[in-house]
């Protein structure tokens, strides 16, 4: 279905799905605590995209309500994944996650 | 026509800042390069006529997330250049997962052509405009928006209690 001129549901699809595969790259390619977190929000930012562009498809309030409630749950995944960092830095002095290898068999 | 220019430019903005921010040494640079690909996510918000999560997609990434990041990496004091002692091996093999993987979720974004045929009805302008969503907030979701605000006060008490230096 065309959203708007010559742009259709597969555009935005293909955009999610390039911005959650650079999210998942970038948490499997750095070991910087801090920017894994942010890989984190890009993923989540990817699926919003998704879900706004299947809204206009159908015409439908939902799922920007459901974007609303993802916004929430980041914000408050935020909170917390950066005091556990803090913690990390207060107990390793770093914040590079390859020297927490104590579960590594 | 002029939309359509928009979505290249703004999609080639939030691909090419994404990948800014996972590649750049600094971490204050990765922030920042985020924050653009959230205002290019933002202008995607207003183009699919969601006015209203646009706004608050600002408000609460560039405006309080990011902020709350920098203001992370201000006291840890990140901002040097640090080499990630990892190999070569191991580095090409991250990016060669990530890649694969984008690779399998465009080829099954490719078949979705059926999609494409739906015909849905008249678009309602108003949709994502603030008084449509509010009613639709507070009246279908209501238990689920206060359910957010007690979820809010579990990650604040969460937050604070692992902050505390006594823990430690």
């Amino acid at each position: 279905m065309e959203l708007y001129h010559n742009i259709t549901i597969n555009h935005y699809l293909a955009l999610s799905a390039v911005l959650f595969g650079m999210g998942a790259l970038g948490i499997l390619f750095r070991r910087n605590a801090i920017i894994m977190f942010m890989c984190i929000e890009l993923m989540l930012n990817a699926v919003n995209i998704s879900l706004v562009a299947f809204s206009k498809m159908w015409n439908h309030t939902d799922a920007q309500v459901f974007v609303f409630f993802i916004m929430v749950v980041a914000a408050a995944e935020v909170a917390v994944g950066l005091a556990i960092l803090m913690m990390l830095y207060r107990n390793t002095h770093t914040t590079d996650t390859s020297v927490l290898n104590n579960l590594k068999f | 026509m002029l939309s359509e220019y928009a979505f290249w430019f703004l999609s080639f903005v939030a691909v090419f800042s994404a990948a800014g921010m996972i590649f750049s040494k600094n971490p204050v640079y990765s922030v920042l390069s985020l924050i653009i690909t959230f205002f290019a996510v933002a202008g995607h918000y207003f183009l699919l006529g969601a006015q209203f999560l646009a706004a608050v997609h600002i408000i609460v990434y560039a405006g309080a997330i990011m902020v709350l990041f920098l203001y992370v990496i201000m006291m840890l004091n990140l901002n040097k250049l640090e080499e990630e002692k990892r190999s070569i091996w191991s580095k090409s093999l991250s990016v060669a997962t990530g890649g694969i993987l984008m690779l399998v979720l465009l080829a099954a974004v490719r078949r979705t052509d059926e999609l494409n045929a739906i015909a849905v009805g008249e678009y309602d302008a108003a949709m994502g405009l603030t008084q449509n969503l509010g009613n639709v907030l507070y009246r279908e979701f209501l238990m689920p928006f206060e359910l957010a605000s007690v979820l809010f006060l579990g990650a604040m008490v969460g937050a604070v209690y692992l902050s505390k230096k006594e823990l430690a």
